[in-house]
């Protein structure tokens, strides 16, 4: 069943748009990434202009986040307090990515570093993620099972001031990391215009040392915040939101999330993670590969006076 | 006075002699309606040549059928390898270059029209394309991958052989217009040409528009972005919290 996109101004057929709603949804209530990093370049190939993909591929994180966001919190595994503070690093984080984003697109490669910064920040998370996870899932096999509750030694980050108690993941711990966490994933997420989850979920599992299970909600939380933000900037500005795209993949999207959040707490939290470290590997190595060798077709065509 | 009146004559006569063919032609629809399920459009073509005085004997008629879509400018960027990645390094814009071109013929193109009409009424589909500024050393490169491109996708079509002309009279042919169409009003223009030279033209308008709920959207989007926004998260966030409760009462209820 083929569908007219008012904004896009392209027909799709309606079930591969479900499917791909679906797909991502998936991933984001398993992992707790928005799967922006996955709808974005996935939107391009079957034929969406770019820039009405990153515009409505934030707001169909909205949908995707909010459904696992509320999965989440019925099991209480999302903790607010940490949430909050991350939010404001992120949106002082994503108010200064785009004057940076604004300042690249001056020089003329914003395409090429977007592809850049991708490469290498996906290359270095899927790694570290991968090689953390592949021997947390040998010491537990060693230690016969249940591994007991690990604590991350973080000498300089216990002597930094302004301590809060964030009850919810256990941690007692400065609001300087965190908010600096946010604003890191702040600034990348408006360059790459994504909700920035798989920056964010590592960065709160090898940095902040919270708990597996609470990240995801948290994360997911944060990212709602983030996307809508990004939804309502590029509508305002751009005209780019294409509303029947987005419900098509949110319909999709919604119940993909559904069963990823019930998968993923079946799941063991380090096979978890090594499927979304393979994940971000793959998605790395197609970026590069695309870096690396000749393109079919040299020259491409874009809207008059940039992007 | 008779010289004068023998040259107004002979400037004349080139004039007089084109006006003694007309075309006639009809379209299946001058108006597009782009709806929710769109999945582009046949349009034909057909028409008649009319004549005022018996058939000339010297030279065959040819006809030339185009279908012109808005133009639109557009940037046009070029890969080339450096420091080990491709990279955009040369960058051309086009003035215009419209967003749909189909050229339909009798025969093959250089038969049918010569290149100095060609340029004059800028039929051929690289001619349809304008002003391609001088930032660079070749040009016609950034041009041809207009053409390329967009031949690819379906835009532009040329389409040799694809008018039936009969009797040097009543001729007719069919275009596809793709899904990814852009709105506006497409012109569609038809040549007849004898010696290869254009004896008459004749041109119509198709409009392209979207309809219905295609429509409202665009609409909305456009001129009240910040409600369609808004009502965009609303849908979302309504979306996400429905499903949720979906699962929840499927859950406890099985």
């Amino acid at each position: 069943m083929l569908v007219y996109l008012p904004i896009a101004e392209v027909s799709v057929n309606a079930f591969l748009l479900l499917g791909l709603g679906g797909l991502v949804g998936l991933l984001s209530g398993m992992f707790g990434v928005g799967g922006g990093f996955l709808l974005t370049p996935l939107l391009f190939f079957i034929g969406i202009p770019p820039a009405v993909a990153v515009a409505t591929g934030a707001n169909q994180i909205v949908a995707s986040s909010f459904s696992g966001v509320l999965a989440h919190l019925k099991r209480k595994t999302v903790d607010l307090k940490m949430g909050v503070v991350l939010l404001i690093g992120g949106l002082v984080g994503a108010a200064l990515g785009v004057q940076v984003f604004n300042m690249l697109r001056a020089m003329g490669q914003v395409d090429l570093l977007v592809r850049l910064c991708y490469v290498v920040f996906l290359g270095i998370i899927g790694a570290l993620m991968f090689a953390e996870s592949l021997r947390a899932i040998h010491r537990s096999r060693q230690a016969g099972g249940s591994l007991p509750p690990r604590r991350h030694h973080r000498g300089w980050i216990h002597a930094l001031p302004f301590k809060m108690r964030f009850r919810t993941s256990g941690l007692y711990l400065s609001v300087i990391p965190p908010l600096l966490v946010g604003l890191a994933v702040g600034v990348l997420s408006a360059i790459m215009g994504v909700g920035g989850g798989f920056i964010m979920v590592p960065a709160m599992i090898y940095l902040l040392g919270m708990p597996t299970k609470v990240v995801i909600g948290t994360s997911l939380f944060q990212i709602i915040f983030v996307a809508a933000f990004a939804t309502l900037l590029h509508a305002t500005t751009n005209f780019t939101v294409d509303m029947v795209l987005a419900l098509l993949l949110l319909v999709g999207g919604v119940i993909g999330a559904q069963i990823g959040t019930r998968l993923g707490v079946k799941l063991k939290a380090e096979y978890l993670r090594v499927l979304l470290a393979t994940l971000v590997l793959a998605v790395c190595g197609k970026l590069a590969t695309e870096l690396l060798l000749q393109p079919v077709e040299l020259f491409t065509l874009g809207a008059a006076g940039g992007y | 006075m008779k010289r004068l009146l023998f040259i107004l004559a002979l400037a004349l006569l080139p004039v007089t002699a084109s006006g003694e063919e007309e075309v006639l032609a009809s379209l299946s629809q001058n108006d597009v309606a782009i709806t929710a399920n769109f999945n582009g459009s046949e349009i034909l073509i057909f028409g008649a040549v009319q004549r005022f005085t018996p058939l000339p004997t010297t030279g065959q008629m040819q006809v030339i059928i185009t279908i012109e879509g808005p133009d639109r400018p557009l940037t046009v960027r070029q890969k080339e390898r450096q420091y080990g990645i491709w990279m955009n390094t040369e960058a051309v814009e086009v003035d215009a270059a419209p967003t749909f071109y189909a050229v339909a013929t009798t025969g093959p193109f250089e038969e049918v029209v010569t290149h100095t009409e060609d340029l004059r009424h800028r039929i051929s589909i690289p001619r349809a394309i304008r002003a391609v500024d001088a930032g660079t050393e070749h040009p016609e490169d950034f041009t041809q991958a207009v053409v390329r491109i967009r031949t690819a996708a379906g835009l532009y079509q040329m389409l040799e052989g694809a008018v039936t002309l009969r009797n040097e009279t009543l001729f007719n042919t069919s275009f596809r217009l793709p899904a990814n169409l852009t709105e506006g009003d497409y012109v569609a223009r038809i040549f007849l040409t004898r010696n290869r030279e254009v004896v008459a033209s004749y041109q119509t308008d198709i409009t392209v528009r979207k309809v219905g709920l295609e429509r409202l959207i665009y609409t909305l989007a456009h001129e009240r972005p910040l409600a369609y926004g808004l009502l965009s998260l609303a849908i979302a966030i309504i979306a996400g919290w429905g499903a949720s409760a979906v699962f929840r009462y499927i859950r406890t209820g099985g």
